[in-house]
């Protein structure tokens, strides 16, 4: 028992390095593209049209990873897409958790009609098909970087309200808060300083995977061609174009794929992790 | 009684949820940006004409007023006229809806099939390197979407190697003999196995990729839940009276481990149904999903509105009959 134990938290760690090593990574190409990137991920060149990678026979040098059907570099897109999937995963993320952690928190310790208020909003969201209301969204708001954000955040607080509210709840029900207040703290200081610091591990566990979701849901905007201006490249955009010519350029779709299988694996992976690490049962 | 009360209850909270639903819809697609009915006519016609075509769609009104007379029309079934089509929404939405409800339900037998076999197998080889295996593949499951399954699917068997297809319900040149638009259905009953090969061999791929996610979350909570269930006495009694292994999990374990995975299902189920939105179009499948996503980008709102209010009510629907259901099954709820 002892032995598996051991095993299984080695295998957690490992996980965790691996997840944590690759988001580096790509914050890191996100950070560079500028200056990393081999060619300019916009310089279309239709004499270079939909060259496959290097190992295949004509490839063109410098074209590591082969071109779309306008001669653009797929690598240099992959680099310059990690920009605007690393940008929303950090902000639209951050921003979610935080509203949604915040109303959560609320409708848990404050119960009334508070909780009523924000539990029949959570019911009337989890009624929408999120994929077609971020499609709506977007639709409404505009294309943009900015616009995705707000409709990640839109959309996603419901993930944390309803865990933190109930969580909140659970938390509140216990001796430690009731004698917090018996020694005289009011309701919102018992909230922060009693409560938050115990559902603190869940909401960032939460955060790893709704940074996972974000990368996604901005690939799925991409892929109806609703993101951002077409000239930008992203991750899903370029899925979307490699998925019209899969029959004859595959690379254009299986490169940027694999960069968001990655990406999304990790963020999940990084999350179930920290979800472990934090578990006192496991510890 | 007090279960009459419960559900009374519920079908009230589930009736403002609908509500919430319509006023949100209403509101939102009402500030978007593009005049629909600018697009509708010619380059070149008059003021009068768009201020006429307005009036007959009724968006001159105010908000409320326009809410009024949709939802008078709604309560009487009538969820008013696409602008692009220019036919009733009811009648587009619902020729659209069986395509939509083929899919997800083929999906959910799907994620059933394997998440059970995924989480038997585990049970029966709890220890070993296999369970250990299956549970990794089940953790990379649960953690990629529909979405880039869907992507995977059709790179491995619509392009490596290509045995299913990639696009559309149905082979277009293929001529269809049926009065509904369940496909898949009618094709069985009339016993026309040949049009059903070719349907499901256009539905598999969609349908497994709505399917895996489903599939490992299914076998993970079932595992669990037998898991605990195979520490308790009666199981024990029943191996010491010399039942095979996989006679007690199935037999034995399995009917009392069932209720928690249950209404996890019903749940999941709806997020499913909100996946094929995205993995109909990325398959050319002609459900509801693809077509929202058309009524979407051609600002057509009275569509858009109508396809959501009934996502809402399949929501709604499910998590009412799951509901119910863990009830009706669960001996606690129902004397208590």
């Amino acid at each position: 028992m002892a032995d598996g134990r051991g095993q299984m938290r080695h295998r957690v760690g490992l996980r965790l390095w691996l997840s944590a090593g690759w988001l580096t990574l790509l914050c890191l190409a996100a950070l560079l593209a500028p200056w990393i990137s081999p060619k300019d991920p916009l310089a279309q060149d239709l004499f270079l049209g939909r060259l496959p990678p290097f190992w295949m026979e004509g490839a063109e040098p410098g074209y590591w990873l082969g071109t779309d059907s306008l001669g653009r570099d797929v690598l240099s897109r992959i680099l310059h897409g990690a920009r605007v999937a690393m940008t929303v995963a950090l902000v639209a993320g951050t921003v979610t958790c935080l509203i949604g952690a915040a109303l959560g928190l609320l409708a848990g310790v404050l119960h009334g009609w508070v909780d009523i208020v924000i539990s029949r909003l959570i019911d009337i969201w989890m009624a929408f098909p999120p994929v077609l209301f971020s499609i709506l969204l977007i639709a409404v708001i505009g294309p943009g970087l900015g616009a995705i954000i707000l409709a990640i955040v839109v959309i996603d607080w419901t993930r944390f309200a309803r865990v933190v509210r109930a969580e909140a709840m659970a938390q509140a029900a216990m001796d430690y808060v009731a004698s917090a207040q018996v020694a005289g703290r009011g309701r919102l200081g018992t909230m922060l300083v009693e409560i938050l610091p115990n559902v603190l591990p869940m909401i960032v566990v939460l955060l790893t995977l709704e940074m996972g979701i974000a990368v996604i849901v901005e690939a799925i905007l991409s892929f109806v061609n609703l993101s951002i201006s077409t000239d930008d490249p992203t991750w899903g955009g370029m899925i979307a174009e490699g998925r019209t010519s899969v029959h004859q350029a595959w690379w254009v779709l299986v490169f940027p794929l694999i960069t968001l299988f990655l990406t999304v694996l990790s963020f999940s992976q990084l999350g179930e992790g920290l979800k472990d690490r934090f578990d006192p049962v496991l510890r | 009684m007090q279960l009459f009360r419960a559900v009374i209850l519920r079908l009230l909270t589930t009736a403002v949820t609908l509500l919430g639903v319509a006023v949100i819809v209403f509101v939102v697609i009402r500030v978007v940006p593009g005049n629909p009915i600018a697009m509708m006519l010619p380059p070149g016609a008059t003021d009068e004409d768009v201020a006429r075509l307005t009036a007959l769609y009724g968006l001159d009104k105010s908000i409320f007023r326009q809410f009024l007379i949709w939802a008078g029309g709604v309560l009487q079934g009538d969820f008013g006229t696409s602008i692009t089509t220019r036919q009733p929404v009811l009648g587009l939405v619902l020729g659209r809806l069986p395509a939509t409800l083929e899919l997800s339900v083929m999906a959910l037998v799907i994620a059933t099939l394997i998440g059970g076999f995924a989480a038997l197998t585990g049970t029966r080889l709890r220890g070993t390197r296999s369970e250990a295996a299956i549970d990794v593949a089940n953790g990379m499951a649960l953690s990629v979407p529909d979405f880039l399954w869907g992507l995977v699917l059709i790179l491995l068997f619509g392009v490596l190697w290509p045995v299913f297809h990639i696009s559309g319900r149905v082979t277009p040149s293929i001529e269809l003999p049926f009065t509904t638009d369940f496909y898949l259905f009618e094709s069985l009953v009339r016993l026309r196995f040949d049009l059903w090969r070719d349907i499901v061999s256009h539905m598999l791929l969609p349908a497994l990729a709505l399917a895996i996610p489903l599939a490992a979350i299914i076998g993970q909570v079932l595992k669990q839940s037998l898991k605990e269930t195979m520490h308790l006495d009666y199981v024990t009694l029943s191996r010491t009276k010399g039942y095979s292994e996989t006679h007690v999990i199935t037999r034995e374990a399995l009917p009392n481990a069932i209720l928690p995975t249950l209404t996890l299902v019903g749940v999941q189920f709806t997020f499913l149904i909100g996946g094929t939105v995205i993995i109909e179009r990325m398959f050319s499948y002609e459900g509801l999903g693809n077509m929202a996503i058309d009524a979407v980008i051609n600002r057509d709102l009275p569509l858009i509105q109508g396809i959501v209010i009934l996502f809402a009510v399949i929501f709604t629907g499910v998590n009412l009959v799951v509901d119910l259901a863990y009830a009706a099954l669960n001996p606690r709820l129902r004397h208590g």
